[in-house]
């Protein structure tokens, strides 16, 4: 499944390991909630990197304390229909301050792309090779944007009021 | 009516090729039907019994000429030539292809409409009281939130993808004809004692299979921090509401089983972390809006003209004018609303020339701009007083002057088994037979005002549950039966209907109302008593002796 970072197809840098595998000495690990929460101090420590896959019916509040340390919050999408992890997605970026890479896995197409940039996702586990090629088009496919969130694009209301200043500004 | 800018029309513009891309990704095979489906939905696309369904926003029940007669277009165009309004102030069209949708929404686009989210799981059209504006004693005009509102929800990142639909209604009349309490969030505007704006937000109303009236969560939250607290309680719904079984999923069973103290509880604690942010609503925000929002000039006249005076003579004007023309804010002016319920039709059909005609009379007599209310009628809302004689022979002429508005045959239905893949039995045929039952304009007058509402199966797409009288269609071994409620109400008093008795045939259901009104008119107090009075005062028991003494 390709990893889509920086809007480009990557190898990813993450070691996906179930729960009952053993933890490798170093290397970045990607390791599910239950197991993260069995010893948060160790495991947030790891040298090499540490993300969570964050399910979507646990309050994220848990793993607020933990945010600073990890490298990668992976939150799912059991399907594109169900869409809890934006809400989750908004509250680590734009409450909790989240700065490391916030990942969508799960049933992520191309048609959620840009509603998962405005959300905070900066990385993707896309399902369809085609969907990962489209991904730079389809993350320019809108240039208007009617809500505020976390992510600096600026909305109608916002660029129509600076357009009004700026007409005001040059009578 | 509000005017797009040039952001308005580049985002529909861009939603438009984004859904070419998806169709022609459906087409090649790229998309699955069940990926594809979702994506349709959310821009209004169903698949019926025979055809696509497509589904037209109308938000808050505004048109231009301009829009009607594209309506019309596209009916003419893509479709078999008429359109069907709905309670929600959406237009349907009921035959489209597939390969043709990507055309007809471009062809909208081109005059501000759009198709965005009129289905799926997320934020729907935001509807408004039809008369909003023009209605006499009215606190401010509900349109400026309501388009705030629409902007708000278009494409919301955050709320695409909810538990389940998500309907917002606005009114600012303190009579409500926007149903405001059975939609997920109503929202009433008030002044408090300061005179500040800002809105009674009542959540968890809906019909349906549980139907439920609509609780108040807040009781004013001024209009700066409207979406910020909208925000706070989709976003509790989002992370809360049900998604393990699609009939529990709205946000009305969330705030039932949580009960409304502890839901409201959860908004307030999210509210509260973030009603100062990039959503407040400066009064430079709303003014913006309301500046995009053109109001007509109206002139000087006299409420009592020589036309309306020598056209008093006519006692088809006469039956028409007290039934289809109510008062205007504005001395000299009137709002007359088209029926759309002619004996014999299917409630809420338009043909495209009928379309073309209204938006030439609106053009001519309503400062060019149409209503369409959730009773799936029109409304033309700056008619000068003395234009009425002509308008009524203009409007009669093409079959929208059925003078019906209010009384037993201006029945709201869903399409039905006709067309619904979901349906169980038949709206729109029993509709048809019921305009004929009471055709007669002085029994209907005699009778009074009376809500017929018909759905064709338990979703409650024709709002049977708040029906004075409600038709219910079900299926009972193979055969369509019909349960009848009667005592429903959707304006500020709201409550549900209440059931007289077992279902019956299809065959009896004119019979039934019949029974129901002969009974009601037996047992009123007086002339005046309606007919949702005296069920209140009577309750269904008399009613119900009537209806199954003979059967």
């Amino acid at each position: 499944m390709p990893l889509v970072k920086s809007g480009k197809i990557t190898n990813d840098g993450f070691v996906h390991v179930a729960d009952d595998d053993p933890l490798p000495e170093g290397g970045a690990i990607l390791i599910s909630a239950a197991r993260f929460l069995g010893d948060p101090e160790t495991l947030s420590r790891r040298a090499g990197g540490t993300g969570v896959i964050w399910p979507n019916n646990r309050d994220v509040d848990d793993l607020v304390p933990y945010l600073d340390r990890l490298a990668v919050v992976a939150l799912v999408f059991p399907t594109f229909r169900d869409g809890r992890a934006y809400s989750q997605a908004r509250l680590l970026r734009e409450r909790y301050g989240f700065r490391g890479e916030l990942r969508a896995t799960g049933q992520v197409l191309r048609d959620q792309f840009v509603f998962m940039l405005r959300a905070g996702f900066d990385a993707f586990e896309v399902r369809k090779a085609s969907d990962a090629e489209a991904f730079t088009n389809t993350a320019k496919r809108y240039s208007v944007f009617y809500q505020p969130t976390g992510d600096g694009r600026l909305t109608a209301l916002h660029r129509r009021m600076q357009l009004r200043h700026s007409e005001s500004a040059s009578q | 009516m509000y005017a797009y800018d040039e952001l308005d029309r580049t985002l529909i513009n861009e939603r438009v090729s984004e859904f070419r891309d998806q169709v022609k990704r459906r087409l090649s095979g790229e998309l699955t039907e069940d990926e594809f489906k979702m994506l349709r939905l959310q821009n209004g696309v169903y698949l019926q019994l025979h055809a696509y369904m497509f589904r037209v926003a109308i938000p808050y029940g505004t048109l231009s000429s301009q829009q009607l007669r594209r309506l019309a277009h596209v009916a003419r165009r893509y479709d078999r030539g008429y359109g069907h309004f709905t309670t929600r102030q959406n237009i349907q069209y009921n035959w489209i292809k597939l390969a043709e949708l990507p055309d007809a929404l471009a062809d909208l686009a081109e005059v501000g409409i759009h198709a965005m989210q009129t289905s799926g799981n997320n934020t729907r059209n935001v509807t408004s009281d039809q008369w909003a504006g023009v209605a006499p004693g009215e606190v401010e005009d509900p349109r400026i939130w309501s388009e705030l509102l629409r902007q708000y929800t278009t494409l919301h990142p955050e709320f695409s993808f909810l538990p389940r639909k998500f309907k917002f209604a606005i009114t600012a009349s303190e009579h409500d004809r926007a149903a405001i309490k059975v939609h997920d969030i109503g929202l009433r505007l008030h002044k408090n004692a300061e005179g500040e704006t800002g809105f009674e937000v009542l959540v968890g109303g809906g019909l349906g299979r549980t139907p439920f009236i609509g609780k108040t969560i807040k009781p004013f939250v001024p209009g700066r921090d409207l979406l910020s607290y909208v925000e706070a309680i989709l976003r509790v719904y989002n992370q809360y509401g049900r998604r393990d079984n699609i009939y529990k999923a709205r946000i009305k069973i969330l705030v039932h089983e949580l009960g409304i103290e502890k839901f409201a509880q959860e908004v307030e604690d999210e509210w509260l972390q973030m009603r100062d942010s990039a959503l407040t609503l400066d009064d430079a925000d709303v003014e913006e809006i309301r500046s995009r929002f053109t109001y007509p000039v109206y002139e000087q006249l006299p409420h009592m003209p020589d036309e309306l005076k020598q056209a008093a003579h006519d006692p088809h004007f006469e039956a028409w004018r007290k039934n289809s023309v109510a008062p205007h804010k504005v001395p000299g002016y009137a709002i007359v609303t088209l029926s759309l319920k002619p004996v014999g039709g299917p409630p809420g059909d338009a043909t495209a020339e009928q379309m073309d005609a209204i938006a030439d009379l609106a053009d001519r007599y309503s400062f060019g701009e149409i209503r369409v209310g959730h009773e799936q009628n029109l409304a033309l809302p700056h008619v000068a007083r003395r234009d009425l004689p002509a308008l009524w022979r203009a409007l009669d002429k093409i079959g929208v002057a059925t003078p019906n508005v209010n009384l037993v045959s201006d029945i709201i239905a869903c399409p039905g088994l006709d067309y619904c893949s979901l349906a169980n039995a038949r709206s729109i045929p029993i509709a048809q037979e019921l305009t004929r039952r009471f055709a007669n304009h002085d029994t209907a007058n005699l009778i009074g005002k009376l809500h017929v509402n018909i759905s064709g199966c338990i979703n409650a797409c024709g709002h049977h549950h708040v029906g004075h009288i409600g038709i219910l269609g079900v299926e009972k071994n193979g055969e369509e039966f019909y349960q009848i409620t009667i005592g429903g109400r959707a304006d500020e008093h709201a409550v549900v209907g209440t059931l007289i008795g077992p279902a019956v045939p299809y065959a009896e259901v004119a019979d039934v109302v019949e029974d129901i009104v002969e009974a009601y008119l037996a047992l009123r107090e007086r002339p005046d008593e309606l007919f949702i009075d005296a069920v209140k005062r009577l309750g269904v028991e008399p009613f119900r002796e009537r209806v199954y003494a003979t059967r």
